[in-house]
């Protein structure tokens, strides 16, 4: 194998070095981005797939399982279908917005990948200020939404964009602060540098100290990503499905695309940002010396972002949906006082030197 | 510039939460609800013109449709009005069985109820748990009657047929494994009674599943306490009647106040509400479950022991055997008349109501001395209850008019006839 792609390299070597170092880097970037994107479309596919099975043995269902084996091909049959159908624009719609806001809620949700450190020292952009970046992206998804609901000129897609924006501003001031936590923790805003911070045999994961944080974040990361018990945006029962009421075929598609890579997103960045990322919980165990569980890797991220996908699945299963003006009350009353007073705990643990950030 | 405060809203009648046919116009401020007024009529059938022109028991089949989740009950009224003009005697057997199938339809109507209104409100895991014992029940009305849901079952003097000795068994197939059958066959190898009194002794613990997932839930409770609150006066003059007149804390139930059949011989209480809102109408029908639990429980116990006709013995009503027809002269008149022409139901009017899951249901007939009435006149407790729309969610959101909704368990095919 070696022996061939050495070849191979032997072959090309001369004409990449003859190529300028800009061109060179953008090739190695797409190279890079390439297959992760196709990793992430993969993913949310069988992410729907086994939202769909777990949700199903939840609820003493089978879930799909008449596409292929045990019904592995059913994100393909749904993919298909969706693309063959007609994108209809309502008459009375503003054209350019309607077809333009789907695009602006799938970009940030795959952008925002770039400075994620999926393995030991490597994120495709390793960007300083890449919790910034990462918090910027997230909040820009919204914007798709805003702009769905208001181009489809529909009173249901309306109050869908309505609702999106009032618990967006009540959702994304709790989450800053929890990641002003996680900044003073880490001691740097590089997401690969937290992830450091985290590592190592002492197990010091920021979950232990900023737990409060942690369950801010996530469960603001729910909302943000419209789902369950917080779907007011979509409101099935409610506004039938709000923003995306008018929406079909690949349009829609693109919408379903985002929500779900939100969702892989926002597990991640849980990940990343508590639970250590890459790092091994066994890490420092003797016995587990040299063995795949305690060396940090891929793996481990994807057992956490399974893990807290899981828990968005159980979430929908589990719990009815709140009213809007109530998750209003819960981003104002209660989820910013708690991550302000957690914020100051921090920063006294910090000065008399408790706790993993006095080192 | 104009400026315009509220807009309207057509809330259905093709929306998912409207129940049906439901078409809400609301006026709203924001998400404030100012005005509601809701539109009926989607559904109408003309039930009680089609029955002015068919013989008597033609028309049962048509009360099953109804309120399509309520079916036995609906005929129960009907069935009963025609008994009270007709002035026959039910045989006891008989009114067991008609106790023991309204309280199995109260269930199944609670059951619907309680899926759809925890999958109005976004939980949707509750609507697939309730379809669960929701299919033992309908095999149940399989077994007696044939059908699952529009069984025709109840007939003027008792009922069309005595219950089955056994409850029909899953089969293999290719889809289903035989340890996979044999499992779920495991509690239909007894008698017809049996499968019932098993489902007694395993629903009160599927009823508490229900309640974990709700009761407690904070998220349940900030959408359903204090929303859609109705004062006991109030829920009087508006003309409600079961889960919906309890709820706000008033103790009235036909089953206790009125008694018909053998209710008054079997044991059990009456939940009431005490804020009127759609909480306390949440905990009444849970605990009407466990109540109608235990009263079939009571009429599984009498059954067993008492055997006898379930039908009256007056050929004049209720048909002859097939040996009897085979063999008698008088008997194949009978059964000739009976089912071309019907019987003749003495001139007069009746009136009779029962406690349906949903409130009073009433069933009005004026007959003229023919074999078909001369008008039927249905009484329909959601009619009622929906015509509290406005009232019910002026001031709520939007969020709430699904809620409200949900609690006062409307079914159009009642509402519209």
């Amino acid at each position: 194998m070696t022996g061939i792609i050495n070849s191979l390299w032997a072959i090309i070597e001369p004409y990449w070095n003859w190529l300028p170092t800009l061109i060179q880097d953008v090739i190695i970037v797409v190279l890079q981005i390439a297959p992760l994107l196709v990793v992430i479309i993969l993913c949310v596919a069988y992410l729907t797939f086994w939202e769909r099975k777990i949700i199903g043995w939840m609820q003493n269902r089978i879930g799909p399982n008449r596409v292929g084996p045990w019904g592995l091909f059913q994100p393909f049959a749904d993919t298909i279908k969706l693309i063959l159908k007609e994108v209809i624009v309502p008459r009375d719609a503003n054209r350019f917005l309607f077809l333009i806001a789907p695009l602006l809620s799938i970009s940030p949700a795959l952008a925002a990948w770039a400075v994620v450190p999926l393995f030991p020292d490597f994120a495709i952009a390793d960007v300083d200020a890449g919790l910034l970046y990462v918090l910027a992206l997230t909040s820009l998804g919204v914007y798709g939404v805003i702009i769905a609901g208001w181009a489809t000129n529909s009173k249901y897609a309306f109050l869908g964009a309505m609702r999106s924006a009032a618990q967006i501003v009540s959702y994304e001031i709790a989450m800053g602060f929890a990641l002003v936590g996680v900044l003073m923790a880490g001691g740097s805003l590089n997401l690969g540098e937290i992830v450091a911070a985290q590592a190592g045999p002492d197990n010091s994961w920021f979950l232990l100290w900023l737990f409060p944080l942690f369950i801010v974040y996530f469960i603001s990361g729910v909302a943000e990503t419209n789902r369950a018990p917080f779907d007011v945006a979509e409101g099935e029962s409610e506004i039938v499905a709000g923003f995306h009421v008018e929406y079909s075929g690949v349009a829609f598609a693109i919408f379903f695309l985002a929500e779900y890579a939100n969702m892989i997103l926002i597990a991640a960045l849980t990940s990343v940002m508590f639970c250590g990322g890459w790092d091994s919980p066994f890490s420092g165990i003797a016995a587990l010396e040299g063995s795949m569980l305690a060396a940090g890797g891929l793996h481990w991220l994807c057992i956490k972002v399974a893990f807290f996908l899981f828990c968005f699945l159980w979430l929908r299963a589990t719990f009815p949906r709140y009213r809007y003006d109530q998750i209003m009350r819960l981003g104002w009353k209660v989820f910013i006082p708690v991550t302000i007073v957690w914020i100051f705990i921090e920063g006294g643990l910090a000065l008399i030197g408790v706790g993993p950030w006095s080192t | 510039m104009t400026e315009i405060q509220n807009y309207t809203l057509n809330f259905g009648p093709q929306h998912p939460a409207a129940h049906g046919v439901l078409r809400l116009v609301l006026e709203m401020d924001g998400e404030v609800i100012q005005n509601a007024d809701p539109h009926v009529g989607l559904l109408h059938r003309g039930t009680e013109k089609l029955a002015e022109s068919k013989p008597f028991n033609q028309s049962i089949g048509y009360m099953d449709r109804l309120d399509y989740v309520s079916m036995m009950c609906n005929e129960h009224g009907y069935v009963l009005a025609i008994e009270r003009l007709l002035g026959i005697e039910v045989p006891i057997r008989a009114q067991y069985i008609r106790v023991m199938f309204d309280e199995i339809t109260r269930i199944l109507n609670h059951l619907m109820w309680l899926g759809a209104h925890g999958l109005d409100i976004g939980a949707m895991t509750m609507f697939l748990y309730c379809f669960r014992e929701r299919e033992d029940l309908m095999d149940c009305y399989e077994a007696v009657s044939g059908t699952r849901m529009h069984a025709t079952y109840y007939r003027p003097g008792g009922v069309y047929r005595d219950l089955p000795d056994e409850i029909p068994r899953y089969e293999p197939n290719r889809w289903r494994s035989k340890k996979e059958i044999a499992r779920l066959n495991r509690n239909r190898t007894g008698s017809f009674l049996d499968f019932i009194e098993d489902f007694t002794v395993r629903f009160p613990g599927r009823v508490d599943e229900y309640e974990t997932l709700l009761t407690d839930n904070r998220i349940w409770k900030q959408r359903t306490v204090n929303i859609g609150v109705v004062s006991p006066e109030r829920a009087m003059q508006l003309g409600f009647t079961g889960p919906m007149l309890r709820g706000s804390g008033v103790e009235w139930d036909l089953r206790k106040k009125q008694p018909y059949e053998t209710y008054a011989d079997v044991d059990f209480d009456i939940p009431v509400g005490v804020n009127g809102d759609c909480y306390d109408r949440y905990l009444v029908r849970i605990e009407e479950m466990r109540q109608s639990n235990h009263i079939i429980k009571q009429c599984v116990d009498w059954l067993r022991e008492h055997p006898g006709p379930v039908i009256v013995d007056d050929h004049k009503y209720a048909p002859p055997s097939r040996e009897q027809m085979k063999g008698e002269m008088e008997s194949l008149i009978h059964h000739f008349k009976l089912f071309t022409e019907g019987y003749t139901v003495p001139a007069g009017e009746a009136y009779a109501a029962i406690e349906h899951p949903k409130g009073e249901f009433g069933a009005y007939i004026i007959s003229d001395g023919a074999n078909k009435p001369y008008r039927l006149k249905i009484r329909a407790p959601g009619f009622a209850h929906i015509s509290s729309m406005h009232e019910m969610v002026v001031g709520h959101m939007l969020a709430d008019v699904v809620a409200v909704i949900g609690t006062q368990d409307i079914v159009f095919g009642e509402i519209d006839r």
